[in-house]
């Protein structure tokens, strides 16, 4: 392959290396994608540890029976901020935050296609954390009222309530402003010969998801402005006497929501599809219709909504409408499973650490898409609903779904970044713990949630106690796992060995094939020929 | 589509590093910061609100300065503009689906919840005589209320509104035409007749809030006709200022036949204002 | 891989030991409607068990087998359109056959008609009001609260044997008949639910929803709301008592006689003492949750009641603020208790901690300033 390397140095309107700051201003600043993408990886992790610290609360909270740690109030805040920021602060930028280093380098562009613009979707990002932040030293704290927010509820609540309001806001304006970019760079700035069906399946699913995000974020947007004039200025969306509906609410807020949940799979999904070929040394099995599953997916994301609300009291038509569309969603996702495991099928399989996140994420995801498809049917999801069950599922598919995909994300790209390898010893260390504390946390929620352990509760009644001690001990031990991945990424930064050209021999995307390890600061200015 | 595939490119502009984007970031903090102060009632909110708006409009104008003055310094060309496109069209996508929201509680409400509440049941155990006849305040309001009529100002403001889409299609062509002078009154004409347009709007307000009873706190409808309208006039708003900012730039002399995408963007925006006016008159309005 | 499977397996291992000592599957049937839910469950588990085992099976197969490490090659297929369509084709089939007997539960479960016995249940931060609206019992109401005491929450007393699903007055039902359950709410947003007749409904603010249960086991059923309402969310049980029809018509002629009994003489006027000490209790069961027994609340969302302005000021702005409540905060309007009730409690926190007015209220003037 003809290697097209540009590195730094061109004259241009770049200035120097950094362009014209240097110290924090050179970080304030920047329109570099990498540097943007690198900022967003940090804030992601600083969100996830803040995020994991709050659950640890929950869980400390949970580990008997009784009120021991926590008021009641403060438990629901924990849960609701844990909820908010692990969503929006920690997966969602973390998925950006790969987006901006690798389509570009992916599809053979200098950057993204509007760098200024890249900058400000990052900087909107701590300004919201910030207030979400704050609402906790505000009288009456942080909201308690769950992360999806739900009306009325949320017009008890205090002030802090309105600086979440206006963080969801800032966090909405940043992703569709973030999405746009990314939509655009892809749309419009593949190198010659990259058509879109050539490109690596991780640019696809953020096609796919950066238009699911411009299409709900502002839906959630509209949802919380309804909440805010609901509470402060008189009007009646959420509120029975004066014709309006809290269950409108609902509507509204899943009609964001479940979307959402695709938005934070579908980039865990193209990372695990350029993980496996490249250690499995052998391409992605059904390419083709891998984009088009993806495609399915978000399709029917649209129409699924009101499964997360069985309970409302809708006409029985509604629900087996809501019922048969979402479990739909199984056929493509299944396809996508298959696809994968037909890729390893026959491969030259290794397993070093990415792989063994994207092997972990294959088989846990899919349990927690199966118990997806149990909740999906009506009459269970009677039983089921607002129970810890739902508690499992979730953290099957963003935990060991997402999360999985992201470290195993940063293990396949950290030579990349860096030109340094990571400890490989200490990369399985991390998996194995991550993966054996994940299940002894969350498989048992499964149990306490068939027995009827209802969610956002701050004590239980003693039959449910077994499976919390249980589930507590475990999310300690998942904390604790995750300083060693701190640990490994900061030796690997400051004192890795250098890393090959091509240190994963089945990987070929264009950043492994036409550029050098590390990536320099400018790639691409000028686009390599693919024809 | 796969346009940028096939053709060789030149380079691509990307611009230096600045801090306008973190100084906007800043801004809109202080600004919501100031916001859930006044709305609590505690002192300093209009303040920090000012501070805000103040930065934000600084922010603004020196973005879109130097914008402006890379358009015209010519660091844009055909690759960029494509992207330009793309990004207008994105953003114009999510302000649809921002209205789609307050479409879609309008139609739940009249639809479905409104209905709901005088069902039989719903009559004899909480809300005895309630009618579910749209338009209705629901039945915790004791007032009365009149609705706004759609064939009067609406009807007008419509006219208005659909006229201006008009006058700012012969602008375009004008520009394209290269006729200048005929641009600058088109354009003009577009501008005021949007700034009429506000004024029917504020007008039409006065007159529900002082003769018709009808307010904000009118129940569903109050709250769907406000918010609906009120979200529609801001955009009308924002859009008379960047017609404003573009016919500045026409009376300077910029854009060239072939290349306008600043002006473009701005005629999209106000066509997509439009439409959304459109959907309010038949529903929140008409039927 | 041998690392792998020894850790599952230990993981099984200590799993499958736990799981004699808790709960860990649905609750028992109690009624055809939970056991339908149970088997629906059951079928759907095996078929994504064999599912999950087939699926996986190839893909540890593949671990296995296809290691580099065992110098296996890789193979450059990519694409096999007749595989592709059959895992499209498979799993469509397969979500047929669930649909199908899952749709005859689900219309079951929506069919609320011929209704013997019809109760409204009203949720309310936090404890449930039930009102017998059609059939036998009718007119029977009253509100149902957690009886499990601060001190075994604190920590501070052993637990008993139901703590958290302990009330002080059951919902009493008779077995075999088909219930009606209409659900409404107060404040905000509960759920009612009882697992083991497969039972689940959201009480929505001003609106009713119902479902049904038809209980084929006498016995005592025990459940919690499960939408989050608030803070004390947690703490707001439902339970059922399901008795033989016989006992059932006794219960209802014994609790239409306590209800008569208790039923208060608004017209009469209580001395100071009388009503204190009936506030005293009134309080107990209402206010206690937000305003606490020391009268400081937990502010800043519960003010106190000890020294408020509001308290401590002219009687009828706060007889206005407990009988209407404050619109938009957690303060309700408490007008469904009766004038002697709403008199006592008012007269009760305006003479007790170190509120000192000496006033007494009388119902007459709750009565007046009613709407
Ligand atoms: C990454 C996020 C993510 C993903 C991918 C999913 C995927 C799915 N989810 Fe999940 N879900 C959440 C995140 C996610 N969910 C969250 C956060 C909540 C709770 C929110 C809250 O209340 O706080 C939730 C709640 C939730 C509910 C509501 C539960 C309740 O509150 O009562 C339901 C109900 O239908 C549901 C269903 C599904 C289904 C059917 C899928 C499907 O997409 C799964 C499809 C996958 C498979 C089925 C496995 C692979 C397929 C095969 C191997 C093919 C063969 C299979 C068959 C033929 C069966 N989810
Ligand atoms: C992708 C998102 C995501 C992620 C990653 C997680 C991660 C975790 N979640 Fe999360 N969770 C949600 C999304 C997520 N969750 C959502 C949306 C809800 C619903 C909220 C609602 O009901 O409104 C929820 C609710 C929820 C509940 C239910 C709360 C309730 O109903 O009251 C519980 C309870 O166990 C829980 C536990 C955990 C644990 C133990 C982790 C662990 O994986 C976290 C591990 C991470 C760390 C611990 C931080 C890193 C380590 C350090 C900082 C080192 C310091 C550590 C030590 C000293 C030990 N979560
Ligand atoms: C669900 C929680 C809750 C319950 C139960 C409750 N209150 Fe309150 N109460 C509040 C809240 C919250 C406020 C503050 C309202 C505000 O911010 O204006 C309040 C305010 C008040 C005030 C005004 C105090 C002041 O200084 O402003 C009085 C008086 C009062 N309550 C009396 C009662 C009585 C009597 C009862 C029982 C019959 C009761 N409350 C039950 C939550 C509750
Ligand atoms: Cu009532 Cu939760
Ligand atoms: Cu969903």
């Amino acid at each position: 392959m003809s290697a097209v390397v540009d590195t730094h140095g061109h004259g241009h309107e770049h200035g120097d290396h950094h362009g014209g700051y240097s110290g924090l201003m050179r970080w304030v600043t920047t329109t570099n994608h990498k540097d943007i993408g690198t900022m967003y990886l940090w804030f992601s992790f600083i969100m996830f540890m803040v995020g994991g610290v709050m659950a640890l609360v929950i869980r400390a909270e949970l580990f008997s029976p009784g009120l021991q740690i926590v008021n009641p109030d403060f438990f629901n805040q924990m849960t609701t901020m844990h909820g908010l920021i692990m969503v929006f602060g920690a997966i969602m930028p973390a998925f950006v935050g790969f987006a901006n280093w690798l389509i570009p380098m992916q599809i053979g562009a200098p950057d993204m296609a509007f760098a200024r613009m890249n900058n400000w979707s990052f900087w909107i990002l701590p300004f919201a954390g910030a207030l979400l932040i704050i609402s906790f030293f505000t009288p009456g704290g942080a909201p308690g009222v769950g992360w999806t927010l739900y009306a009325p509820l949320t017009v008890q609540m205090g002030i802090g309530m309105d600086l979440t309001i206006f963080a969801v806001h800032l966090l909405g304006m940043s992703s569709i402003m973030g999405s746009i970019n990314i939509v655009t760079t892809i749309l419009n700035m593949r190198a010659p010969g990259m058509t879109l069906m050539r490109m690596p399946l991780f640019c696809w699913t953020w096609l796919i998801t950066g238009y699911l995000l411009i299409a709900v974020m502002p839906v959630l947007a509209g949802a919380v402005t309804m909440t805010l004039t609901d509470r402060h200025f008189g009007t009646a969306f959420f509120n029975a006497a004066g014709g309006g509906d809290p269950v409108l609410y609902q509507h509204i807020f899943w009609f964001f929501g479940h979307p959402e949940v695709y938005i934070i799979a579908l980039p865990a999904f193209g990372v695990v599809s350029q993980i496996i070929p490249a250690f499995s040394r052998k391409p992605l099995f059904g390419y083709a219709s891998m984009v088009y599953a993806t495609a399915g997916i978000a399709i029917l994301s649209f129409i699924v909504w009101a499964h997360h609300m069985y309970t409302v009291g809708m006409p029985v038509t509604g629900q087996l409408f809501f019922m048969y569309a979402t479990t739909l969603i199984a056929i493509p996702t299944g396809v996508k499973v298959f696809n994968w495991v037909a890729t390893m099928w026959k491969g030259s399989l290794t397993f070093e650490t990415p792989m063994l996140f994207a092997a972990g994420f294959l088989f846990l995801f899919t349990l927690g898409g199966f118990t997806g498809l149990v909740l999906s049917l009506v009459p269970i999801d009677i039983q089921l609903h607002d129970t810890y069950y739902v508690v499992a599922h979730f953290h099957y598919v963003m935990v060991a779904g997402a999360l999985f995909a992201a470290f195993g994300g940063v293990y396949f790209w950290l030579p990349k970044w860096t030109g340094r390898m990571y400890d490989e010893t200490l990369g399985k260390w991390h998996f194995w713990l991550t993966m054996i504390f994940f299940n002894v946390t969350f498989f048992v929620q499964h149990f306490s949630g068939l027995a009827g352990m209802p969610r956002r509760i701050p004590d239980y009644p003693l039959m449910f106690e077994t499976w919390n001690k249980v589930s507590s001990i475990g999310a300690f031990g998942f904390g604790i796992s995750q300083l060693l991945f701190l640990y490994v990424v900061l030796k690997c930064i400051r004192s890795g060995a250098k890393a090959p050209e091509k240190p994963w021999e089945g990987a070929d995307s264009l950043e492994w094939t036409h550029l050098p390890t590390p990536a320099p600061y400018h790639t691409f200015e000028t686009q390599p020929d693919l024809r | 589509m796969a346009q940028g595939a096939t053709t060789p490119r030149q380079h691509y502009y990307v611009p230096q590093p600045m801090y306008w984007p973190v100084l906007g970031s800043a801004s809109l903090f202080l600004m919501m910061l100031g916001g859930v102060f006044v709305m609590n009632a505690s002192a300093g909110g209009w303040v920090s609100i000012a501070a805000g708006f103040m930065l934000i409009l600084y922010m603004m104008f020196r973005w879109f300065g130097d914008v402006i003055g890379e358009s015209e310094g010519g660091k844009y060309h055909g690759w960029e503009d494509v992207s330009f496109r793309w990004g207008m069209s994105w953003f114009i996508f999510s302000e649809v689906m921002f209205f789609a929201a307050f479409f879609g509680a309008l139609f739940y409400i009249r639809v479905l919840s409104v209905p709901d509440l005088s069902s039989l049941e719903h009559n004899e155990l909480l809300w005895p005589g309630f009618k579910g006849t749209w338009p209705s305040a629901g039945p915790g309001f004791e007032e009365k209320f009149s609705p706004m009529g759609a064939w009067g100002l609406p009807a007008i403001n419509t006219a208005l509104l659909l006229t201006s889409g008009v006058t700012v299609t012969i602008a375009h062509w004008a520009l394209k035409e290269g006729k200048r002078g005929m641009l600058n009154l088109f354009l003009f004409l577009t501008i005021a007749l949007g700034v009429l347009f506000l004024g029917v709007q504020a007008y039409e307000y006065g007159h529900a809030y002082a003769d018709l009873n009808l307010k904000l706190t009118t129940g569903a409808y109050g709250s769907t006709f406000f918010m609906l309208t009120g979200f529609h006039g801001f955009h009308v708003t924002v859009g008379a200022i960047m017609l404003a900012v573009i016919f500045a730039r026409c009376v300077k002399g910029h854009f060239k036949p072939d290349h306008h995408f600043a002006f473009e963007g701005v005629a999209w925006y106000w066509h997509f204002v439009d439409v959304v006016w459109l959907g309010l008159f038949i529903f929140v309005y008409w039927l | 891989m041998m690392l792998k499977k020894l850790g599952l397996g230990a993981l099984l291992l200590t799993l499958s030991g736990l799981a004699l000592a808790a709960e860990w599957n649905l609750q028992p049937a109690a009624s055809k409607m939970a056991a339908d839910i149970h088997w629906v469950h059951e079928m759907v588990m095996v078929l994504v068990l064999v599912l999950f085992v087939g699926v996986f099976g190839f893909m540890f197969w593949s671990c296995y087998a296809h290691r580099k490490s065992v110098g296996h090659k890789a193979a450059q297929f990519h694409e096999n359109t007749t595989v592709e369509i059959l895992w499209t084709v498979i799993p469509a089939i397969i979500l047929v056959i669930i649909a199908v007997p899952v749709t005859k539960v689900v219309v079951a479960q929506k069919d609320t008609s011929a209704a013997d016995l019809t109760i409204k249940v009203t949720g309310i931060q936090w404890k449930w009001a039930y009102d017998y609206l059609k059939g036998e019992g009718e007119g029977i109401s009253f509100v149902s609260m957690l009886a499990t005491s601060r001190a075994q929450i604190e920590g501070s007393a052993p637990k008993g044997e139901n703590y958290l699903l302990e009330v002080d007055n059951e919902l009493v039902v008779p077995v075999g008949k088909k219930v009606r359950v209409l659900t409404t709410a107060a404040d905000v947003v509960h759920s009612w639910w009882v697992p083991a007749f497969g039972a689940k409904q959201d009480a929505i603010p001003g609106f009713i929803r119902d479902t049904w249960f038809r209980a084929d086991r006498t016995g005592t059923y025990r459940s919690q709301c499960v939408e989050l309402c608030g803070k004390d969310h947690g703490f707001m049980p439902i339970v059922v008592r399901v008795v033989p029809q016989e006992e059932y018509t006794k219960w209802v002629g014994e609790k239409k006689v306590a209800l008569a009994k208790a039923a208060d003489d608004e017209t009469k006027s209580y001395t100071l003492e009388q009503l204190k000490t009936r506030g005293e209790k009134v309080y107990a069961a209402n206010c206690v949750a937000c305003h606490q027994a020391s009268g400081k609340g937990t502010p800043p969302a519960f003010p106190p009641l000890d020294g408020s302005k509001v308290v401590l000021g002219p009687k009828d702005g706060q007889i206005d603020i407990v009988l209407n409540g404050r619109p938009k905060t957690a303060m309700q309007a408490f007008d469904r208790l009766n004038n002697v009730e709403l008199a006592a409690v008012i007269t009760f926190t305006r003479n007790n901690w170190g509120n000192r007015t000496g006033e007494a209220i009388q119902p007459a003037e709750i009565k007046a300033r009613r709407k």
